[in-house]
């Protein structure tokens, strides 16, 4: 069973981000449980939502605490909640940010983890730039397809075609596909 | 007004033998066809007002609708005094749920009777809840104003005979003040219910703007035929409330029932009128206005004022009240005007 | 057809496919999604011959569904927490006059304090009303749970609540298969009321009764109920031709066979449970599962029957009866009586506290050892409550409880990881 976590604040689409990530492991026949953490909906608040994949029924319905992998949607909740709790050594994480993760004040924390699962992208000015508004989500998962290939890129677009239509689905298509690739030459300069 | 009123020469009333009348324009209960959807045997107090403003009402929405209605009926001395199993006064099919919920029960009924009639699989059939103040005023008021909004095709009838009768006679918000009941007594300085408080339930029926609302009284039993009949004209939320005078609970002569409604509406004490969407339409005139005393002094529930030193005090402030229902109204007419 | 979706989106779309006649719907979490989505299937004209009525109050919800179950309608309607007890008379009313209203219970916790998240206090509150009670482990059974509560609420003439977690199920996003319209159709016939307000046949519906005849009416209440008891296993193995998998049923047993541990549940939390019990039996502890889905009718032989083989039981229940301890605790003893079992009351998950797999982990091994107390509470924080109880001896003043256990709690706001 693999484990995502998804922070975020009210308004950027963070449960919508799970339960898409949740459709394109449907999508490959797999199974899936995604949930977000509940409260009050209000905008700009921390939220969080998660995401469970596997190979057979998910029966489990604790919260995840040790994820495999982290998706923080938002920096600034990097000093107001302790977004890394649990995740495990060997785990992935991928921040919206144009920043490095030195710039970010984590060299301490990621010399303990694996470089090649860690990763930023500024996934808000692609979500601007494609479909017009600071919406994170989706173009963050287009990044989590590459950086972790748990899950493909076509699956993912399945899953935006599932919860959107016309332009926006169009725009997010066009987000996450080119999240995905910065994310890959990332990760190939990284390694060559 | 959609009936003819026909003033009756010979007695000075306005009541008249149906015999004298052309046909279409005799009273419901005057026809040996009527429905008799209260049927007799049932358990009502000698004079019970509220038993003889039920029996005009529904019959004439059976008539209206040719037998096809379906009643809900709130707590209370009407659902009592007309029941008990195995026996039951009503030929109409009828339930009866809770105290406070009768107008949310006939929405529900409403409710399916739409989805049977688009399915085909039944007639046309209307609804009709009734409740008496206290289950209308009071408890059941939440139900009764989401009904109304909803503009859900449902007549709702009040009978307001000013408190909780079938418990012992205690206050509701429609009893009047100075009135005794057994929560306010006629003891202390303000014997009797409080001034300022309650609430006046066919202005917030107007207040929402529903396709029609009415009062009547008991004694003008073809006014409320004709009220009844009107409403059943109209798709939507209806209303109309009726004052049913208490023997027991005014301490009234069981024969004065229809006179004490009479002086209620000839006092100015209940105006009588017929409003559309908000507008009222039309207001049954006061043919001999006449002072309050006429009508408190007879009820014992107001005996209080009339003692060794009487309340003059307290029978100016309900005759203002009552003069300003006039004045509100324009109950005297235009003759009198 | 397999689909992922949404807990409450899957039991909207099974309550659509059973072709309600009128829905009433009122607000509140976590059973919004489902009335939002049949609302929007009526307005768009997916569902079709059905009434759809925003109201005024969960009271005035309930009380429509009683007038148009009443008249002959499929009646429905969706509700939790608060606003179960707001439409309580009208729930007891409902079972009284034998309606067969269904009616999903998202399971949410009562206030004071105000707490929205799940445990099962609202509809154990509501165990007595006449109403049956099926509880839901996954979204799968939950969608099913429905269609089966149509046909068994008709045929018995009572309401029916399918109770699912709030917000763990209605708001988790899996996999169902959803069926299809003719297999609904298959399986659940049209409504056929034994009593129905038709002018060609006039009744009295809901008169008085006295005590000549009042302990007659409620025993065949509780007389009907028991017949549900043989029709629920009937119409799981029905639903089984038709749709092809075991849903719905009394309970469920897992690896009890050989159990000396028993660990009885309702919901969700089954899942957990199951997934800890494997672990369990991997590293050699012979422990099983029962889990309950027909709350009411208890079905006291079949309980008795399931955990005839162990040597414990322990009932891990989201509820609680101040003052006693557990409440399904209290069915599942009565079920054992004189069976000579030892029993432990495991309060756990109350207004959404968390059950992890590591804290049933310990608590089972504890229960397998003997060392449980009659009466535990699951990851209590004794500091906390400590503080109060000492707070309360030194002072009289000491102010609204919840409060101060959340200063001494130290969170700003909730967290709910």
């Amino acid at each position: 069973m693999f484990q995502v976590r998804i922070h975020g604040r009210g308004g950027q689409g963070v449960v919508t981000a799970a339960e898409m990530l949740s459709i394109a492991a449907f999508e490959e026949g797999r199974h899936a449980q995604a949930f977000p953490s509940f409260g009050s909906e209000r905008t700009g608040a921390p939220v969080v939502a998660f995401c469970r994949l596997a190979d057979k029924e998910i029966r489990l319905r604790e919260p995840i605490m040790e994820p495999d992998a982290l998706i923080i949607q938002d920096p600034t909740l990097l000093y107001q909640v302790d977004v890394f709790a649990g995740l495990k050594p060997d785990g992935y994480i991928l921040i919206n940010t144009s920043k490095t993760f030195a710039e970010l004040g984590l060299s301490d924390f990621v010399a303990s983890h694996l470089p090649e699962r860690l990763c930023t992208v500024s996934a808000t000015e692609l979500a601007l730039r494609h479909v017009g508004r600071p919406v994170p989500n989706v173009p963050l998962l287009g990044g989590f397809a590459a950086v972790s290939g748990i899950i493909r890129l076509e699956s993912v677009i399945k899953a935006i075609r599932v919860k959107f239509s016309g332009k926006v689905a169009d725009g997010n298509i066009a987000a996450a596909t080119e999240a995905y690739k910065i994310v890959r030459n990332m990760m190939e300069s990284a390694h060559a | 007004m959609s009936f003819q009123p026909i003033k009756f020469y010979q007695t000075g009333t306005f009541t008249v033998g149906n015999r004298l009348l052309a046909p279409e324009e005799r009273s419901v209960q005057a026809s040996a066809k009527r429905f008799n959807s209260i049927n007799s045997g049932h358990r009502a107090c000698q004079g019970c007002g509220e038993a003889l403003g039920a029996r005009y009402a529904i019959d004439a929405a059976m008539e209206a609708t040719q037998g096809r209605l379906i009643a809900a009926n709130a707590t209370g001395c009407l659902e009592v005094f007309s029941t008990p199993y195995p026996e039951t006064s009503w030929q109409i099919p009828w339930i009866h749920s809770l105290f406070g919920n009768t107008a949310a029960v006939a929405s529900g009924i409403a409710a399916a009777q739409k989805v049977k009639m688009k399915k085909g699989e039944r007639r046309n059939i209307r609804v009709v809840a009734q409740g008496g103040d206290g289950g209308t005023t009071d408890i059941g008021f939440g139900c009764l104003s989401g009904m109304f909004e909803r503009n859900d095709d449902v007549l709702y009838i009040c009978y307001d005979n000013g408190g909780y009768m079938n418990t012992g006679v205690q206050r509701s918000s429609a009893t009047p003040p100075a009135a005794r009941t057994s929560t306010t007594p006629a003891a202390g300085a303000e014997p009797g219910n409080v001034f300022g408080q309650g609430k006046y339930l066919p202005a917030i029926a107007l207040a929402h703007e529903i396709p029609y609302v009415a009062t009547a009284t008991v004694a003008d039993l073809r006014d409320l035929e004709a009220k009844v009949r009107r409403a059943m004209e109209i798709r939507g939320a209806r209303y109309i409330h009726i004052l049913v005078p208490c023997p027991l609970g005014w301490g009234t002569a069981a024969s004065d029932t229809v006179r004490m409604a009479r002086l209620a509406k000839e006092t100015g004490v209940f105006p009588v009128f017929e409003a559309e969407y908000g507008e009222i339409k039309s207001v049954l005139a006061i043919r001999h206005r006449l002072p309050v005393e006429d009508y408190l002094k007879p009820q014992k529930r107001y005996a209080h004022l009339f003692g060794k030193t009487p309340r003059i005090d307290v029978i100016a402030r309900l005759q203002a009240l009552a003069d300003r229902n006039i004045r509100k109204y324009g109950l005297l007419g235009k003759e009198a005007n | 057809m397999l689909k992922q979706i949404e807990g409450s989106r899957a039991v909207a779309e099974a309550v659509a496919l059973c072709r309600p006649e009128v829905i009433c719907a009122y607000p509140i979490s976590p059973q919004t999604h489902i009335v939002e989505a049949l609302g929007e299937m009526v307005k768009d004209g997916a569902l079709q011959d059905c009434e759809y009525l925003n109201v005024e109050s969960e009271f005035a919800a309930m009380s429509v569904a009683i007038g148009a179950s009443a008249a002959g309608a499929r009646s429905y309607t969706a509700t939790a927490s608060q606003g179960l007890l707001f439409m309580a008379e009208a729930v007891f009313n409902a079972a009284g006059l034998g309606l067969p209203i269904v009616m999903t219970v998202a399971n949410r916790a009562i206030g004071a304090p105000i707490n929205i998240w799940n445990d099962h206090s609202d509809s154990l509150s509501m165990r007595d009303c006449g109403w049956l009670q099926l509880f839901a482990e996954n979204n799968q059974e939950a969608l099913d749970l429905h269609i089966l509560a149509f046909r068994l609420a008709e045929e018995l003439s009572l309401p029916i609540m399918v109770c699912m977690d709030g917000f763990i199920l209605t708001h988790a996003y899996e996999r169902v298969d959803m069926p299809t319209q003719a297999q609904v159709d298959a399986y659940l016939p049209p409504y056929e009321p034994r009593q129905v307000l038709d002018p060609a046949e006039p009744v009295s519906i809901g008169a008085m009764v006295g005590p000549e005849a009042f302990m007659e009416v409620r025993y065949l209440a509780h007389a009907k109920q028991m017949e549900a008891l043989k029709l629920i296993p009937q119409y799981a193995a029905e639903f089984r031709k038709v749709f092809g998998r075991d849903s719905g049923g009394l309970l469920h047993t897992y690896r009890t066979e050989d159990a000396d541990t028993v660990i009885v549940a309702m919901g969700s939390v089954l899942g957990t449970i199951k997934d800890t019990v494997d672990e369990l039996r991997a590293a050699g502890q012979r422990i099983g599962v029962l889990g309950i889905t027909c709350f009411r009718p208890f079905p006291i032989a079949a309980v008795a029957a399931a955990l005839k083989q162990c040597k414990r039981f322990v009932v891990l229940e989201k509820s609680l009866a101040v003052g006693l301890g557990g409440i399904l605790a209290v069915n599942v003893r009565m079920a054992v009586t004189g069976m000579g079992l030892k029993g432990y009351t495991v309060i756990a998950g109350l207004g959404g506290r968390a059950i992890t797999q590591k804290s049933l982990h310990a608590l089972f091994l504890k229960a397998a050892t003997d060392e449980l107390d009659l009466v535990t509470f699951l990851d209590l924080d004794w500091r906390v409550v400590n503080r109060q109880i000492e707070r309360e001896k030194a002072h009289r003043r000491t102010g609204p409880v919840a409060e101060a256990l959340l200063r001494d709690v130290g969170v700003v706001g909730v967290r709910n990881y």
